[in-house]
């Protein structure tokens, strides 16, 4: 039988310049409105923004901490730009972060009787398995019982943050401190460091590699053309013999299993040990980060490295200006919102070849 | 375990149950008012939040309870024109401008806290909304105290159940909303301004959201805390889906779920041998069996999430 052929294109041309640059501006038009809210907090926004870049780069253990700071961000960008390719709505990042910190901290707080080299494998295994199972479940609920995976995937996030609390306060206490925290994992679980004198750790391999693996994914494999034409049209990729339901599953699994990662890293990487606020809320910036990165793996590298800089920097505005750090997370959302209005310039759909 | 059989235990779980339902039954209809003309509103989080800082900030500089109230109406009402203006006015993804906005203003709420209010050990507290006892009413045994010793909110919510009923299928503004909502190029064939009525489905939702608030630092809590909403925008949504669009339903499910959360406050209370926290992710874990339940039998209007765009 002769099936047409279809392929993903865009509604309208516009230059790739142009779509590169749209970022960029949206940033710049951020910046104008976030002025406007630091005015009316009485403050002057010149220094403030420039001591957030200062903060952030101007330094040599500002830079490195940017660098720290971008690890999870990069993966739970990644795991929300794959999931949104596919269009299955993962706003549960957070709680699969939470997953993934949860199996790789039981691991590790095993004292197994392992080598680094496989030690660190074994966690990032139980962490990517744990962060993909807490993504299935809702991408199961979406497939075969149609529940909203928007409100299931937030849903899931205050239980596992919850489960979480109550292991910590519970059987995992630390017995020393007596706070809500796990002992420290063991020495052959930790994350070697990539550079002297610094935090930067074995994780930003981990997330630039998933970077890597995710655009091959999508870019050059057949389940990452059945994400993309899910994405963008479920009923013609069901015509095109794309089993969706399949297409869904795998998409949370592997969605879930990189923002696992993000909380592998966190644990074995930077503080060796699980703690109740461990992602001051990676999990949803991980959704601004894919946004701005216009859901493209190298994208989100890049928008991963500018919200780290907003994050970082905005600590030190905090100390050097007197706004509150918490400007990072208004920057996040303006951003996001910016970002989306320009967004109407490009929108995809799925075309008939002749 | 016999503490639970009392009369009075069963009044106090009832009467908290109408309580904790409050800010549910009225998130809930603004929610199902957007959805009735097409717009989903993820917004409603973050609505929820900065209406209630805003109510609380007012109440904390003028003492005065019912200006608190009006703040965090105009401020739902704010939100939701930002929201119509994304999702009817630019078109763009409904999922991604609710989430933006819930960012946002979750953001904001976190910053003007911390800039007005600083970092204190114990958040400054106001004098809230005490319960309203209806003379004689309140007087009838068992159901007077469970359902007229309730603040003012309480009643307002009960009674605006009724009033959205008539507004949506006894009225012409409900009609063109319904249509709108369903099929919206029928609905401008008619003569009905699709955007116009959009916006104004977007401004009354979001007034609820910011009334539904409004409770949370006015009458239930007398501060404010970051996670003083805690996710219950997300059982709103979740709500909708159960009332199945209905405003008379939505009061059924809020009341489930007041319930279920005055019911885990009282477990834990009793302190049985199990980790708090199973208690309060009891009414998270229910909203998505409940959502798993009805989701195959739910029938949203038919224009949800899809943009209109004018020939």
């Amino acid at each position: 039988m002769h099936l047409p052929k279809y392929r993903l294109v865009k509604r309208e041309k516009i230059s790739p310049i142009f779509r590169i640059l749209l970022p960029f501006i949206a940033i710049g038009i951020s910046f104008i409105f976030s002025s406007i809210i630091i005015l009316l907090a009485g403050r002057n926004p010149v220094i403030a923004i420039y001591s957030i870049f200062y903060g952030a780069l101007g330094t040599r253990l500002g830079l490195l901490e940017t660098i720290v700071k971008a690890i999870p961000l990069i993966l739970t960008g990644i795991a929300v730009a794959l999931a949104f390719t596919g269009k299955f709505w993962n706003i549960g990042a957070e709680g699969q972060f939470y997953a993934g910190a949860l199996a790789a901290t039981y691991v590790g707080i095993s004292y197994l009787n392992l080598p680094k080299f496989l030690y660190i494998p074994l966690l990032l295994l139980v962490g990517f398995v744990a962060g993909g199972i807490w993504a299935l479940l809702p991408g199961f609920l979406k497939t075969y019982l149609k529940a909203d995976d928007v409100v299931t995937t937030l849903l899931l996030n205050y239980i596992m943050i919850y489960i979480v609390t109550a292991i910590l306060e519970g059987p995992w206490r630390d017995p020393e401190t007596m706070w809500p925290q796990s002992i420290r994992i063991s020495e052959n679980a930790i994350f070697p460091k990539l550079i002297e004198r610094s935090r930067v750790h074995f994780g930003l391999i981990i997330s630039i590699l998933s970077v890597i693996g995710v655009y091959i994914l999508i870019r050059y494999t057949k389940l990452g053309f059945s994400i993309r034409a899910t994405g963008a049209n479920p009923k013609a990729s069901n015509f095109l013999g794309i089993d969706i339901k399949k297409t869904i599953l795998i998409t949370s699994l592997i969605s879930g299993g990189i923002a696992g990662l993000a909380g592998v890293g966190e644990v074995a990487g930077l503080h060796y040990r699980l703690t109740e606020n461990i992602s001051p809320g990676y999990g949803y910036t991980g959704i601004v980060v894919a946004m701005l990165g216009g859901l493209h793996p190298f994208g989100v590298l890049l928008s991963a490295f500018f919200f780290a800089i907003i994050i970082t920097g905005a600590q030190y505005m905090s100390r050097a200006t007197g706004v509150t750090m918490f400007m990072a997370d208004v920057i996040q959302g303006i951003t996001l919102l910016v970002l989306l209005a320009m967004l109407i310039f490009y929108e995809y759909e799925i075309r008939r070849i002749k | 375990m016999k503490d639970i059989l009392t009369i009075g235990f069963l009044i106090g779980l009832l009467s908290a149950t109408i309580r904790m339902a409050t800010p549910l039954i009225l998130a809930t209809l603004g929610e199902v008012i957007c959805e009735r003309s097409g717009v989903l509103n993820l917004g409603i989080e973050g609505i929820m939040l900065y209406s209630s800082l805003i109510a609380y900030l007012t109440v904390y500089f003028t003492n005065n309870l019912w200006l608190g109230v009006l703040t965090a109406i105009i401020v739902g009402i704010l939100f939701g024109i930002l929201m119509a203006f994304f999702s009817v006015s630019l078109g763009v993804s409904q999922h991604v401008s609710g989430l933006g906005i819930t960012l946002f203003a979750t953001g904001l709420s976190l910053f003007t806290y911390r800039q007005i209010i600083g970092a204190p050990t114990i958040p400054p507290t106001i004098q809230t909304f005490k319960t309203l006892t209806l003379p004689i009413l309140s007087k009838i045994p068992i159901l007077g105290p469970i359902l007229f010793d309730q603040y003012i909110l309480t009643y307002i919510a009960l009674i605006l159940v009724p009033v959205f009923s008539f507004l949506l299928y006894k009225t012409n503004f409900g009609l063109s909303l319904r249509a709108v909502g369903e099929n919206p190029e029928a609905a401008d064939a008619l003569g009905i301004n699709v955007y116009k009525t959009r916006y104004i489905a977007l401004i009354i939702g979001g007034a609820l959201m910011g009334l539904s608030g409004s409770f949370f630092t006015l009458a239930y809590f007398n501060m404010f805390l970051y996670g003083i909403v805690g996710g219950r925008g997300w059982v709103s949504i979740a709500l909708t889906i159960f009332a199945n669009w209905d405003p008379k339903r939505v009061l059924l499910g809020a009341l489930l779920f007041g319930g279920i959360d005055a019911l885990q406050l009282r477990l834990q209370a009793i302190g049985f041998n199990i980790p708090y926290q199973f208690f309060l992710m009891m009414p998270y874990v229910l909203t998505i069996i409940v959502l798993v339940l009805v989701a195959r039998n739910a029938l949203a209007p038919s224009s949800i999430l899809k943009p209109y765009k004018r020939e």
